[in-house]
């Protein structure tokens, strides 16, 4: 540590002392803290704190999506309808997989096993790939349908039902106008929802392809699993996200 | 190993393997059921109980994958006060647009 080399030679008693200080625990504890399991437990608590304001930004989309969908209820069950629950399914499973291997990584880190976590922090950086890529799929029909919210919006799906095979599959009556334009709304609400789930998803790969380059260098099975762990409490946030909206906007007016 | 490992292991939980092949099971158990129920005709409770599916798995993640469950009192006591704060600014918010269409939705 630097530190100790910077204290002059006046104090060399207090700089043997935390030599000796340095010598009863592990490296990777930080000075400002009375024990690993002290700095443990405040790095969990602070991102804790952290995922909570996750919550509540997340909430208020939420929130913003419940209140619309109460005051355009026809327009959101037709809009979402035009969702292919098949994708919305295997990314579900995609997801839930990616959280197990990453769980499966914590313990390999916690176990010292670093083959074992290298593949687990693979496994999961591929999942969350393959989540993005059919993430891509779905937008691409989206953006071919003219669904994205904007200039080139169109509202054929909803005025005439049967020129659309998603739409006509459910049997869709025909919308009034004033109605279908609300379609947009919701299409509006599904890519900011599941873009800013998306974007959570490239900044955690992005964390996880430099997670696999230090832990291929032995970096998080040493004893020290704070960043393995705390990494992974975010992973299994924005998959608990994607729980939410794999509900709201594909399942919850299937029936219909 | 010296006596401040064996200390540190310890302290720390580690959550076995089994535990987490179980959730997993449980997990793709709770998406197939939320997948199936979403065809039914349920009325008004398609969403009730797709919400309450969600929130089980949400759960199940937050315990067992999060460790919330063999986490400290002040974590779990933090974890709480936040979903509590979440629903009732959400209540307040949708009370609120109820209340001020009293009859009209």
């Amino acid at each position: 540590m630097s530190d100790s080399t910077a204290i002059p030679h006046g104090t060399q008693a207090v700089a043997d002392t935390e030599h000796s200080a340095h010598a009863e625990h592990p490296p990777y504890q930080r000075h400002h803290f009375q024990s690993v399991e002290q700095q443990a437990d405040t790095t969990n608590f602070a991102m804790w704190l952290f995922l909570l304001t996750e919550v509540m930004f997340f909430g208020g989309l939420f929130t913003a999506y419940l209140i619309y969908r109460n005051w355009y209820y026809p327009a959101f069950v037709a809009a979402s309808h035009q969702l292919d629950v098949r994708w919305g399914t295997l990314n579900t499973l995609v997801l839930i997989l990616s959280s197990f291997t990453m769980a499966m990584g914590v313990w390999c880190s916690e176990t010292r096993r670093k083959n074992g976590l290298v593949l687990c922090l693979i496994l999961t950086f591929t999942l969350g790939m393959a989540f993005l890529g059919i993430k891509t799929i779905e937008y691409h029909e989206k953006y071919e349908k003219h669904h994205i919210p904007g200039m080139h919006y169109s509202l054929q799906s909803f005025l005439d039902p049967a020129s659309d095979e998603a739409s006509a599959s459910y049997g869709d009556k025909p919308l009034p106008l004033d109605m279908a334009r609300h379609t947009e709304i919701y299409f509006f609400l599904y890519f900011a929802m599941t873009g800013m789930h998306a974007l959570h998803m490239i900044i955690g790969i992005a964390i996880l392809g430099y997670m696999i380059f230090r832990a291929r260098a032995g970096a998080y099975t040493t004893g020290h699993v704070t960043f393995v762990e705390n990494f992974g409490l975010y992973w299994h946030f924005v998959d608990i996200i994607w729980i939410y909206l794999f509900a709201l906007l594909y399942l919850i007016s299937r029936h219909q | 190993m010296s006596e401040q490992a064996k200390h540190e292991e310890h302290q720390h939980h580690v959550t076995s393997p089994v535990v987490y092949i179980v959730i997993l099971f449980l997990l793709l158990v709770g998406t197939a059921a939320t997948v199936w129920a979403s065809f039914i005709d349920l009325g008004p409770w398609n969403p009730v109980i797709a919400l309450a599916i969600a929130t089980s798995k949400a759960m199940l993640v937050v315990l067992f994958f999060m460790g919330v469950k063999y986490s400290t009192k002040l974590t779990k006591l933090t974890v709480i006060s936040g979903i509590f704060i979440f629903l009732g600014l959400i209540s307040m918010t949708l009370a609120d647009y109820m209340s001020r269409a009293w009859g009209r939705w």
